[in-house]
């Protein structure tokens, strides 16, 4: 169901069972389709909440940071329930919670709810959402005054003066920190196998049970989720050699 | 001091054999709890069921003492080879397939597979007929192979139990679910949330998917203990205990034809 992935593809349309026996590597391999269909709702998922999940946080921080009445309790009261509880149980909520009321079933909402893969996102998106409000909060209440004042003496706006210097001098405090939040939401974006969505782990499940082996299906997903981190701490580094590199100057 | 000693060890000891229970029995039965009414876990989190009542009563008959272990069914085979348990019996039906990495004892019961669906749905099961809907299965079980072999247009979604699988037919994500009659039956059809729910379709028990019936599952170097299971089966048949458990669970033969 998922976006550009696709359905999964059959695991074995022909339950003959020829390719059983041939053993760890190579059964992975024959069901290389479905590692990497699970592969694609992986990266999918977690790309489109870490998204979504920016598009809340930046607001939610700055509400936060400012100390706004209303606003800022209501950051800090999502911050804390969606920080507050593990991802699993606020998937399990809102995939076999939500649909035991009917008037969400009979809502506009319930298309969307009705999807495995929209409610993963919802959960995904509300949770990483919490944990980069508070990771930016910090990174905004840390700016040096100096760059305020220098914002002030050169007679920006308030509105100017947050979007263009206090935010990105903020998010290049916020870059290290953002990038261990990027690895935990893929990581933690295994939940989406346990409300039906075939991702990484999904994949090796399905193999796992269909083989009944033990660890055949887990190593494979634990060496794609290492590949997919390797890439991740990359692009993070070169972030960071990019926006950080005052900070390297003299080692 | 020596004293304190002793008593510190005593303590240390009983502590040690409080923690490691699964010696005590001669047998780890593997069960699942999840599949009522085979097998279904209590609010107090005790496990009973017609696979629990059939596993005490075989120990029974064999002179064993026995303890279950409940797995959960996606790990319940790789739990038995090494040697988490001794014996599955968790209505695992004996297919070729699963011969070839364990062993089975003879049934000790048999029930067809159906598909339920809303009674107002107006499905039929043919392969036409469920083209682009979503059935929901149990991951893992001969119904999966069974889908995916006769059914290749069907959307399926895989569920790690039956009990979710149930929660999804009703929320109106899946249109219909396949899985054993029985089960179905006495675990949704005749229970409060089953209510607008029937059978759709013919009984399906065909070897290559359904296999000969559900058997007690054992590691295949133990011969000696899947015959004294076989022989077990045979015995409270004979001794018309198996038909008083039956009877707790079911109005009509669940042995099925000999």
């Amino acid at each position: 169901m998922a976006l550009i992935c696709g359905r999964p593809p059959r695991t074995s349309p022909d339950p003959a069972f020829a390719d059983w026996g041939d053993g760890g590597a190579a059964l992975a391999l024959k069901h290389w389709s479905m590692f990497a269909h699970g592969a694609c709702v992986t990266v999918e998922l977690t790309a489109l909440s870490l998204i979504f999940g920016m598009l809340i946080a930046i607001p939610a921080a700055l509400a936060m940071a400012r100390g706004w009445r209303f606003w800022g309790g209501f950051a800090r009261s999502y911050a804390y329930v969606f920080r507050g509880s593990p991802l699993l149980v606020q998937a399990y909520l809102i995939y076999y919670g939500l649909s035991q009321f009917e008037v969400v079933r009979d809502s506009v909402l319930w298309p969307f709810l009705r999807e495995a893969y929209w409610c993963a996102l919802l959960a995904f998106t509300l949770n990483t959402g919490a944990y980069t409000a508070e990771i930016l909060r910090g990174a905004i209440a840390a700016t040096p005054k100096g760059e305020l004042e220098g914002a002030k003496a050169l007679g920006l706006s308030p509105f100017k003066s947050t979007w263009l210097v206090e935010l990105p001098s903020a998010a290049r405090r916020a870059l290290p920190q953002y990038g261990n939040e990027i690895i935990f939401m893929m990581h933690g974006s295994v939940i989406a196998s346990v409300i039906t969505i075939q991702d990484i782990l999904g994949a090796g499940r399905t193999l796992n049970a269909k083989y009944y082996v033990a660890y055949e299906g887990f190593i494979t997903a634990a060496l794609l989720y290492m590949a997919l981190t390797m890439v991740i701490v990359l692009c993070v580094r070169g972030m960071e050699k990019r926006w950080l590199a005052h900070l390297a100057v003299g080692r | 001091m020596k004293k304190l000693f002793a008593s510190a060890a005593a303590v240390f000891i009983s502590a040690a054999a409080l923690h490691a229970p699964a010696n005590a029995a001669d047998l780890t039965i593997c069960v699942e709890g999840a599949y009522p009414p085979f097998s279904e876990t209590t609010a107090d989190g005790d496990i009973v069921g017609f696979d629990i009542d059939m596993a005490n009563a075989m120990c029974a008959s064999m002179g064993k003492s026995c303890e279950m272990a409940k797995t959960d069914w996606d790990g319940i085979i790789p739990a038995l080879i090494e040697k988490k348990c001794d014996a599955i019996i968790a209505s695992m039906s004996i297919t070729e397939e699963r011969k070839k990495v364990i062993d089975f004892s003879e049934k000790y019961y048999q029930t067809p597979a159906k598909f339920i669906a809303a009674e107002d749905a107006g499905l039929t099961d043919t392969p036409e007929g469920l083209a682009g809907k979503v059935v929901g299965i149990q991951r893992g079980t001969i119904h999966q192979d069974f889908m995916e072999g006769e059914f290749p247009d069907v959307e399926l979604k895989l569920y790690g139990t039956q009990d979710e699988v149930y929660l999804d037919l009703q929320a109106g994500r899946i249109d219909a679910a396949m899985a054993d009659s029985v089960a179905m039956d006495d675990g949704f059809l005749k229970t409060e949330n089953g209510a607008g729910y029937a059978f759709f379709g013919g009984d399906y028990s065909i070897l290559k998917y359904h296999g000969d019936g559900a058997g007690i599952g054992v590691r295949q170097e133990d011969t000696e203990l899947r015959d004294a299971f076989t022989k077990a089966i045979a015995d409270i048949r004979d001794s018309g205990e198996y038909d008083e458990i039956a009877k707790k669970y079911f109005d009509f033969d669940v042995y099925g034809g000999s």
